[in-house]
This record gives C-alpha cells, structure tokens and sequence, in this order.
C-alpha cells in the first residue's frame, strides 16, 4: 500500500530528486522486516518449540553425546588440515601473480558453489572405493569411506574455500612495505611469512577459520553420501538431527538448538575479530 | 582493500568487472528462465488437470516413476523418501494426498491418529541380502567375517527394522557378529544401495525390488524362508488432502492399475 501511493507521488516530481521521499525509507525498512522476520523465526522456533530442560535431558543421551563428540574432533582435525595447508596456498595466490593464477582461484572456490550432494558424489568418484584413486588409497592402507578420516575427507573439501578465500583477502590487504622492510633486513621469505604476513592478516585469517568451522560444523550431504551414518563413527550431529527427526523430534531439536548457539558464536566471534559494526558501534 | 583496488588501472578493472557482473545476471536470468520453463511445462502438460501430490517410500520409486505419468485422473507429482520421514512430515502438518509406506506400521499410527484414511494393503516385497556382483559373500555366515563391511537401513525406517528382525531370529552370537560388522545406518534404501554400487560396503540388507532396479550390479541372495519378515506395503489417504477423490483413484489404481503392473514388474509381491 505503502509503496504504491509512494510510486505515483514520486512519478509525478521526476525533477525533485533531492527531495526526501518519505515512501523509499519506509520500504527498506518494510524489506528489513521481512528479511529479518523471516530469517530469524525458524531458529526462535526451534528453542521456544522445546524447554530448556527438555533440551538437557535429551542431551544427555549417548547418541546425542557422540554425535557432539564426534563433530567436535572431525571439525578440528579438519580446520587443522585447512589452515596447515590452505594458508600458505592463500599466501602464494594473494602475493605472487602467475599464468592461470584466475583458474586456480576460480577451482580454489568451486566447492564454494557446489550443492552438498554434488560434493558428496565427486568425493566418491574420486576417493571412493572404486573411485579414480580408490585402488592408491587401498594400496596405502588407508579407508576413507564408512570411516571418521571419511568424514574429516567431506568436511575439509567443503569448508576449505571458506578459508582460503578470506585469507587471500586478508593477506592482499597487508601493506607490502613491511614485508619489503623485513627482507631488506635480512630475514628470509619464509621467516617474512610466518613473522610479518601471518601476524598482520590474523583477524583475516581468523575470521576465515571461524567461517569454515562453521561450514564443516553444518556439513551433511557430503558426509552422508560418502562417509555413511554410523553413530560414535561417522553420524555427526547433523546427521543425527536427520536421524532422529523422523523418531525422535525433542532430540532433533535439542540437537539443533546446539548447533544454532555454535553457529552463533562462531558468526558473532568473526564479527568482533573483524571489528565491523555488529551492534551499530561506529567504524574506526 | 577496497582502496587497493580502486588504485589499480581503473578503467579496465571496471569494463573487465562490468563484463563479469553482466555474465552473472546474465546467468542468473537464464537459471531464472529455464526455471519458468519447467514450471510451465508441468502446468501445460496438466492442462487444467488436478495436482496430485504423492508421497513413496523409496524402495517403490522405480515402478511409481513408471506408473504416474498413466494416471489419468490428475497430474501425479511424486516424493520418495524414507517412510518414516515422510510420516513424520505428515505429523509435522505437511499434505500430501496419499502416503504409500513400506511397512503397515506407520499407515496405521497415522490413522490411529487421524491423520490418514483407512490404509489398503497393495503389495508385498521381500528382503533380501543384497551384494556386487563379483563379491565373494554366498550367504548370512559370511556376514560375521571379520572386516565384513556391511550397510543397513537406520532403525527408524521399515527396511532398517525388517532388517533387525531378521537379524535378531540368528543364534545370538551370529546377529552379534553381524551387528558388529555394520559400518552405516543409512536413513534410506537408496543410501545402502549407493553405499553396496560405490563399493564403499560389502552387503547389505535391502529388498528384492532395490537389487532388481540395479541392472544387474548387485545380486540378491535369498534369505532362507524362516527368517523372511513379511514386508507389506500400506497406503492411505492423507486427511485434508487437496485432492481426496483423485487421491483414492490412486491407491485403488496400485491394487489394480498401471501402478498394480509396474510394482508387479519391479519384483513385488501382490497384495496378502
């Protein structure tokens, strides 16, 4: 209603542009609503659908505790596994520029863009049993599919871009003249690196961690389609939500009610590690 | 890093960007189109014909796939899934016109709390161990091998519990082993069956149906007849459905109909 007197009246003073049209603030502020209505009221849902003591004593079952667990130690190994390598790939594509440099940025990304299930049957057809290098990783002893390292597989592959790219960012925007000022010292590129790039992009690079943990935290398809369902071994928290939603609706939610106040914090400690105005607080 | 940016050769950046962001939106308005047009394909090809929504187990979805399209009373739109997923969306409130279960079980719950019509009994299936082809597993003994990888159904869905029975009627140490070889509970047929196809599991219990509908990756070995569970597939009307006469045209039509052949074809049973 609002919008559409709005529009007729604004039509008919196309010259007054610097006139304040009270119709425009109110629409954002209609389309803000929505958006945060919308948003916000499946996660309120999920807590006011189930008390607090509801949640504890679901909780407090074994299948719910392994499942806790068992994201806990995949999410950190795979976060390691992320930041051990992808940060000095970061470093060479933010700092170095090379034939195909695009592209593999571009492939770096790509499981950014990739719907779960897509990962999920990539990750089989490549290290799945009879997948191209199925027969290397048998020869080597090692078993990804049905087991934990399966999982830490599924959660590295599409949590890592979450990573790499904000650390790209992150080490572009270092001002260069303190890592020209710390060779023209003498330290090599390497001490460089770990002693002027890495301290100077830090709430970058941290703001990424945070972004992939809560990436692989939430991961389900891939680790479903690869690494199967299996509780203590492979069955995290996501896919106990799955499993119990059909059985077990007050678990489902406990369970969820978790993820939703893991999630948050993550979001919100990348908020104050970056410093941006997450509660209106001015920009420095 | 904005400023950063800026500084380097605006103007090509900016042409190069402006040709980056054309491709995006011209992307997007494409995704968009295709989009409509498959919309509007399923509401030409229905002409004004009622929308039927059915909800399947997964194991029927072959022979449903096959069926639907020949049913003449509406346009049939199909979602397979774990039954008992499909039943808790119904809880949830969720409408589909006809819930089609793999068990009786859940049909009946549901109409225990009148949230389903008086279900019908339709069809029958059998469970079955079910393996690659070149594997060498010949019978439930080998299961309880050491390093066995085996795929069974999650305890809440119809396969997964077939499965436990069968498994539970074993000497005790037998179903003990067994159990002890399974590496996932999948939540549906169509994630063990993955699961046996991909290699990533030896056996698996599944039913006849899903080893048929492989072309010939998997074999089905027979479980001997004192422990086949009778898996009977029920089927209902959902209460409030948008469709109820179309929708009991449908569970009429997979006792005798396209659908009654297209299960036969597939493996299954008729109905007790």
């Amino acid at each position: 209603m609002i919008d559409r007197s709005g529009l007729r009246s604004s039509a008919g003073k196309v010259g007054g542009r610097s006139r304040a049209a009270p119709w425009f603030p109110a629409l954002l502020g209609l389309a803000l609503a929505a958006a945060l209505t919308f948003l916000t009221l499946p996660v309120v849902a999920i807590f006011v659908d189930s008390s607090p003591r509801d949640l504890i004593d679901s909780l407090g079952e074994p299948g719910a505790l392994d499942a806790l667990w068992l994201s806990l130690r995949t999410t950190t190994t795979s976060l390691a596994i992320i930041l051990v390598v992808g940060t000095p790939a970061a470093y060479l594509l933010a700092t170095r520029s090379f034939r195909g440099k695009a592209l593999a940025v571009t492939l770096v990304e790509l499981p950014l863009v990739l719907p779960p299930a897509v990962a999920g049957i990539a990750l089989l057809a490549a290290v799945g049993p009879s997948g191209i290098l199925g027969g290397v990783i048998e020869a080597a002893g090692i078993e990804l599919s049905l087991q934990t390292a399966g999982v830490v597989v599924a959660l590295t592959f599409v949590a890592s871009p979450f990573y790499v790219r904000q650390a790209m960012a992150a080490f572009a925007a270092v001002d260069r003249t303190l890592l020209d000022a710390s060779r023209t010292l003498g330290a090599s590129e390497a001490r460089g690196f770990l002693r002027v790039m890495v301290p100077s992009a830090m709430p970058g690079l941290t703001a990424g961690a945070a972004l992939a943990l809560g990436r692989a935290l939430g991961e389900f398809g891939a680790t479903l389609m690869f690494a199967g369902s299996f509780q203590g071994i492979t069955q995290t928290v996501p896919l106990a939500i799955y499993d119990r939603f059909a059985t077990d609706f007050d678990s489902a939610l406990a369970l969820s009610a978790v993820l939703v106040a893991v999630s948050g914090a993550i979001l919100l400690s990348v908020k104050l590690v970056q410093g941006s105005e997450v509660l209106g607080a001015p920009q420095g | 890093m904005t400023r950063g940016r800026r500084r380097s050769s605006p103007r090509r950046s900016k042409s190069a960007s402006g040709a980056a962001l054309g491709a995006v939106w011209l992307t997007l308005a494409a995704t968009l189109g295709l989009a409509a047009c498959g919309g509007g394909d399923d509401n030409g090809s229905g002409g004004d014909r009622p929308r039927l929504v059915v909800s399947a187990a997964s194991s029927m979805t072959e022979a449903l796939t096959a069926c639907a399209p020949k049913f003449e009373r509406a346009t049939v739109r199909l979602s397979f899934a774990g039954s008992d997923e499909l039943a808790a969306q119904i809880r949830q409130g969720l409408k589909p016109d006809v819930f089609a279960a793999a068990n009786t079980i859940l049909p009946r719950d549901l109409n225990d709390e009148g949230l389903l019509s008086t279900p019908v009994e339709f069809a029958t299936n059998e469970l079955v161990l079910a393996v690659p082809r070149d594997s060498d597993i010949r019978s439930l003994d080998d299961l309880s091998r050491d390093g066995v990888k085996i795929a069974i159904g999650s305890g809440s869905v119809p396969i997964g519990s077939y499965t436990r029975d069968v498994l539970s009627r074993l000497p005790k140490a037998e179903s003990e082993a067994i159990l002890g070889n399974v590496r996932s509970n999948e939540p549906d047929v169509k994630g063990i069956v993955g699961k046996l196809t991909q290699g990533a599991a030896d056996a698996g219990f599944v039913y006849v149906t899903d080893v048929n509908a492989t072309d010939g990756k998997l074999t089905a070995i027979a479980l001997p007849n004192d422990l086949q569970p009778t898996a009977t597939y029920a089927a209902g009307v959902v209460k409030g459905a948008n469709q109820p006469a179309e929708a009991h045209a449908f569970v009429d039509g997979l006792l005798h109909g396209a659908c009654a052949e297209e299960l036969d074809k597939a493996g299954f049973g008729a109905a007790p």
